[in-house]
């Protein structure tokens, strides 16, 4: 809380990155006798984009969703904006301005784009629910409102041409944008964004990696993302996590991060003894 | 025109009226269903307590007067007040949603990620104790409820139909009012489920459960919300065949008569439990007038069970169900 709060650093294409806002000390998860993350320790910065990279099953999910509170770490703390953050549901962490999209995909199938994204605006809605079923006055203003908001959203990723489709006819890729669309719409602090990019061909791939920093760029979104493709990730973050069996085995700008012989070792297979 | 013909009618029409309290019983099933993907086996028992809560507080009784009766040594049995109906169905709603809330604090939250057959199980137990609080609490005779809906041969119908028809037709006014009243249920929640906050939140944890709490909705309220609308559309339903036939235990077996309708049409849709409602009422009883002296009465009995079948050997899915697929 001292001096992480206050400083920041500017990055190489010149944006400049607050202070800490959300910080994980020695975190460690189990799973019975399973430990998926062993005592694990980073920070995320305002406006940063951070990745958290490594090999399948080296505990990135797990850790994206300690984050968001879907698991509860058996140790260490999850400190937000300077204070111990409790033990929380989902939707408690939700409410906390931490919004996410899902490794695979986690719509509402049977609404339509639009319906979707309004979901995602749900905590911002303020009017009872009895004017809100009678759509009284300051209900309808708000419905109004939300809608507006919703709508440059779909502009801004470029979804105009779907948004009355239900979304269990649209095609993978968009569907991940969807997803972003729906997160976004909750207007929040930290994105957590689990495999963001994940089965999509080059050019979707692009598409995305646009989008993601455009959001970080007019928003100041703060952005957390597990991403496979190496090259993809090194263009987009500003600093890097690389996990591997639980543990975190580097941590530093990309270029750090990809001189780092461990992580390289982790990469590349060598074996573990 | 001829008799058969009218006669056949007024099978018809009497069938959509008997059909639509049908659909009334699986409109509570169809709501349950949805949000939280489990068959509440104790949806009719729910229906059974509300009306037997509903005329325990009309008549003024004391809940649990045996039990009392039997520790302290009293004699109590009524306050000596009777309460208006205007007062005693809002009082059977917050009854309703207690229950909703006990529920979910006692039993749902400890099945969270269960099999949703334990959680079919649950409700099960949940039927067998329902049933006997209800008998302790209110007691086990038959009782009479009447809270001011008009019953016997629809003057107005029968008027209508013999200046028109010259054959006046025989409808019950109660199942008349069923008709009304099932209308502005359903109007009400598709209101609520399009237009407001939490219907919003009650269709999105319907869809997908780890997509609503993404994006801040909390499961356990949706339940209790869930579980209260549930216990509101069994308390109405109890309210209409309490009305017709007195409510009594037997009173929790229409749950029963509720699962062709459900077949029919399909355990997640509303529109779907209306009309599979109307269809099995319309059904037996033209079935009944046509093969009556063919086969003999008392078809009505198992008419829609047979039917059911049908269903699910050609569109298990029923007829507004979402297609079940199964990605491999």
């Amino acid at each position: 809380m001292l001096d992480t709060q206050q400083d920041g650093y500017l990055t190489a294409d010149g944006r400049q990155i607050g202070p800490v806002v959300l910080e994980l000390k020695n975190i460690t998860l189990r799973f019975g006798g399973v430990e998926a993350i062993k005592d694990i320790s980073f920070d995320i910065r305002t406006g940063e984009v951070r990745a958290i990279i490594g090999p399948n099953g080296a505990g990135k999910s797990s850790m994206m969703n300690v984050i968001s509170g879907f698991y509860n770490p058996q140790e260490g703390d999850v400190i937000y904006k300077g204070y111990k953050r409790a033990k929380m549901a989902p939707y408690q962490v939700a409410r906390t301005g931490i919004a996410r999209t899902f490794q695979n995909i986690a719509l509402f199938e049977g609404m339509s784009v639009l319906d979707n994204i309004m979901t995602g605006r749900m905590n911002l809605m303020k009017t009872g629910f009895l004017k809100q079923a009678l759509w009284w006055g300051p209900a309808a203003r708000e419905e109004d409102e939300h809608r507006a908001a919703v709508e440059r959203i779909i502009d801004f990723l470029e979804i105009q041409h779907i948004r009355k489709t239900p979304v269990s006819r649209l095609p993978y890729g968009l569907k991940k944008r969807v997803e972003l669309a729906r997160a976004l719409a909750a207007e929040p602090q930290i994105l957590l964004l689990d495999e963001p990019m994940a089965g999509m061909n080059v050019e979707e791939k692009e598409d995305m990696s646009r989008f993601i920093l455009d959001v970080n760029d007019e928003f100041g979104t703060t952005i957390v993302l597990i991403e496979h493709d190496m090259g993809v990730v090194m263009d987009l973050s500003d600093r890097v996590v690389v996990m591997d069996y639980g543990k975190k085995i580097g941590d530093g700008t990309p270029d750090e991060v990809r001189g780092n012989q461990a992580v390289i070792d982790a990469y590349l297979g060598v074996t573990h003894d | 025109m001829s008799d058969t013909v009218l006669f056949a009618m007024e099978a018809a029409l009497n069938g959509l009226t008997v059909g639509i309290m049908y659909s009334l019983v699986a409109l509570g099933f169809v709501l349950i269903f949805k949000a939280s993907g489990i068959f509440n086996f104790a949806q009719g028992v729910m229906a059974l307590f509300a009306a037997l809560t509903l005329v325990g507080f009309q008549n003024g009784q004391v809940p649990f007067a045996p039990l009392i009766n039997a520790i302290f040594g009293t004699s109590v049995h009524d306050f000596g007040f009777n309460m208006p109906s205007l007062l005693a169905i809002p009082a059977t709603v917050v009854v309703m949603v207690g229950m909703a809330w006990l529920i979910e604090r006692l039993v749902l939250k400890h099945l969270v990620n269960q099999e949703p057959i334990i959680l079919f199980m649950a409700t099960i137990g949940l039927a067998f104790f329902l049933e006997g609080l209800g008998d302790i609490m209110w007691g086990a005779e038959v009782k009479r409820l009447d809270v001011g809906i008009p019953q016997g041969m629809s003057g107005a119908v029968d008027d209508f139909t013999y200046n028109w028809l010259g054959y006046g037709f025989y409808l019950d006014t109660l199942n008349l009012w069923a008709l009304v009243i099932a209308g502005i249920m359903v109007t009400a929640l598709v209101i609520f489920s399009q237009y407001t906050k939490q219907g919003r939140a009650l269709r999105a944890v319907a869809d997908d459960h780890q997509a609503a709490l993404s994006v801040g909705i909390s499961l356990r309220f949706i339940w209790v919300l869930t579980w209260s609308i549930a216990g509101i559309v069994a308390l109405v339903a109890g309210i209409m065949w309490g009305s017709k036939s007195g409510v009594q235990f037997s009173l929790s077996l229409i749950a029963l008569k509720a699962l062709p309708v459900l077949i029919l049409g399909g355990f997640t849709s509303i529109p779907g439990a209306i009309v599979g409602g109307l269809l099995i009422g319309v059904g037996e009883k033209l079935f009944d007038f046509f093969m009556q002296p063919v086969i003999g009465g008392a078809t009505e009995n198992w008419f829609a069970y047979m039917l059911a079948l049908v269903f699910l050997l050609f569109r298990p899915q029923g007829l507004f169900g979402e297609k079940i697929i199964e990605r491999v």
